[in-house]
């Protein structure tokens, strides 16, 4: 049963929704105000999304994002889907407790921390590269060393690569939880039956687990997307001279004070999200309805059986 | 002869079959294959490099590509504490930073603790259909880009902003009020960033909690407050703790709110962390301020950490 609200906890409801709100809506009006200067008021206009669109510069670093958020977030998925599988299922192996703080961890992580220990590996590794591809020249392996070169000549000077592996690490925890979430909530009958008419493991869970878990993969890879999409400061220390992604742009930017065309590109990503996030909502809460009728029509049948 | 068919054979069969033989001849069972695959790429590219950023801290500072080296003149390696961590204990900058840090971080935890209490207790109280939509709007601005939503705010707080421009237009001031550049600005602009970070968890336990204990208090005469104080909030400790660390951690570390809403005296450690990396270029400096957050950090992560394994605990 529902309780009353009280007074207090309304208003409290009203003043939070105000202050998470006006900063956002604030940006919004801001962005269609005729004036270059953002805060002083002087009609509307349409006018800073025209400049926007003529920005190559944040044009190609917006380009660049998306695509670093989408490869990321895929890998960050995949690997996102096993860990929360490997948590939720097997509850005891050696190095669990050291496992499941990995997957915890980079979650809370000052991301200052995560960015600089991810470029010192980088560092490491190509020093390691750079040791190995002498060596096995010198040593008269040069088609080996050769190979090597293809195989790991990512790592020097750094770049889209890096920048991939370092929001895959930190997208995937995040993935992790949420599909960890949804494993804990998994009815375990269906895979059982599968498993009993004799479907493998691997089978059972191509088969019947991850079509089950599927919505909650793609809010997952949803979720890794736009974290990616936004990440500044492990970006800042992961990326090479020529990957230079959206949020250093708007930050190198928002530096220098407010810009009108940064309050267009933002109402631009908040519109986006918005949409997503209702459709989304409506969705889940379709298949939520759906779910239940199928269920309640299993129980009548069942009934009559 | 022979083997060019078991080869041809070879080839007809599905790769997975390939593979399950190859794992087989290596003892290797499906099981460890699955947990190794996350396992693996955490450890190379979440734990190695933190030993990495202890090395580097005991590096010596070279003007080099990479900036830190680990041998000394004579070519022997070396463990440098003095230049790095010596640094750090005598100069009273880095102290300074390290412990505003800590103090902004749980300042803000309780102010998130205090705004988010009461706002999750009201969303979980509503009704289903009214909660999902008023979860779905706490939501929102956490999937909107962080680093807009800082910027946000410097349009409202600049001295020519809409806050400064609103209070003087209803007269309630006749000057300005500087609200940028100060801590106060840090203060808001964490609250802000992190409070979706302090609500979600509270309201997932709020939202749990068996109703009938209260109603069973009201029944025994127990005043609504009371109540609320003696039932509701202790049941909810799980969740305050979630919450809290889940604002405290990555606060104490935060660079781009005090970098774009603080001024020079906004001093905070992660800021410290950056301007030795970017601008100083003394790596080694940078790495020991990141293993002395490291270190604030472990208790927090440790209670974290043990909190992220009840749960699972219980839900299973």
């Amino acid at each position: 049963m529902t309780h009353r609200l009280s007074w207090f906890i309304i208003f409290w409801l009203v003043v939070v929704f105000a202050f998470l709100y006006t900063p956002i809506i604030s940006v919004v009006i801001y962005s269609f105000n005729a004036s270059k200067l953002v805060t002083v008021w002087a009609g509307w206009s349409f006018k800073w999304y025209g400049e926007l669109a003529k920005d190559r510069q944040i044009i190609d670093a917006a380009l660049l994002s998306l695509q670093v958020a989408a490869i990321s977030s895929t890998l960050a998925t995949i690997l996102g889907t096993i860990a929360g599988y490997v948590l939720v299922r097997f509850p005891k192996f050696l190095g669990r407790t050291a496992f499941s703080g990995m997957v915890n961890a980079p979650l809370v992580m000052p991301e200052v921390i995560t960015g600089l220990s991810m470029l010192l590996l980088f560092i490491t590794m190509e020093n390691i590269f750079k040791w190995a591809v002498a060596g096995l020249a010198d040593s008269g392996m040069g088609a080996t060393s050769e190979v090597v070169r293809v195989l790991f000549g990512w790592v020097e000077g750094r770049g889209f690569i890096t920048v991939v592996i370092a929001h895959v690490t930190f997208t995937m925890s995040y993935i992790a939880v949420v599909m960890r979430s949804r494993f804990l909530v998994l009815d375990l009958s269906l895979e059982e039956a599968a498993q009993d008419l004799g479907a493998k493991p691997l089978k059972v869970f191509f088969v019947i687990t991850l079509p089950i878990v599927l919505p909650a993969i793609i809010s997952g890879w949803l979720l890794g997307f736009t974290i990616s999409l936004d990440d500044l400061v492990i970006t800042a220390f992961t990326n090479g001279p020529g990957t230079t992604t959206l949020p250093q742009v708007v930050f190198s930017k928002v530096r220098l004070g407010l810009d009108p065309k940064i309050n267009a590109l933002a109402t631009i990503i908040i519109a986006i999200v918005s949409i997503g996030v209702i459709i989304a909502t409506i969705q889940m809460r379709r298949a939520e309805k759906q779910r239940q009728r199928d269920e309640q029509m299993a129980i009548r049948a069942l009934a009559k059986a | 002869m022979a083997s060019s068919v078991s080869a041809a054979h070879a080839s007809r069969l599905p790769a997975s079959h390939w593979m399950r033989d190859l794992l087989q001849a290596l003892g290797i069972r499906g099981r460890t294959l699955v947990i190794a695959i996350p396992f693996l790429w955490l450890f190379l590219y979440f734990f190695v490099p933190f030993l990495i950023v202890l090395k580097v801290s005991l590096a010596f500072i070279t003007i080099a590509q990479p900036p830190y080296t680990h041998f000394n003149e004579a070519g022997h390696l070396v463990f440098n504490i003095g230049d790095s961590y010596g640094r750090l204990v005598s100069d009273s900058l880095y102290i300074k930073a390290y412990w505003n840090s800590l103090v902004v971080a749980a300042t803000s935890t309780v102010i998130c603790l205090l705004i988010g209490y009461p706002f999750a207790y009201g969303i979980a109280r509503c009704s289903p259909s009214v909660r999902n939509i008023l979860l779905m709007l706490v939501i929102l601005p956490f999937w909107t880009s962080f680093l807009i939503r800082v910027y946000a705010w410097i349009g409202l707080l600049k001295n020519n902003g809409l806050i400064n421009e609103v209070l003087m237009a209803i007269g309630i001031i006749d000057s300005p009020i500087g609200m940028m550049n100060t801590n106060f600005a840090v203060y808001l602009g964490i609250v802000y960033s992190y409070l979706p970070f302090m609500i979600l968890p509270l309201y997932a336990n709020l939202e749990k909690m068996d109703m009938s204990l209260l109603e069973a208090a009201a029944d025994l005469g127990c005043k609504p407050l009371k109540a609320f104080f003696l039932i509701t909030v202790p049941l909810s400790f799980p969740g305050i703790v979630a919450g809290s660390m889940l604002v405290f951690i990555p606060a104490v570390g935060e660079y781009v709110i005090p970098e774009l809403l603080g001024g020079p005296s906004s001093l905070m450690i992660g800021r410290v962390l950056w301007t030795e990396f970017f601008s100083n270029r003394d790596w080694p400096t940078a790495s020991a301020v990141a293993i002395a957050i490291l270190l604030a950090l472990v208790i927090p992560l440790m209670i974290y950490q043990k909190y992220q394994d009840k749960e699972l605990e219980k839900e299973s």
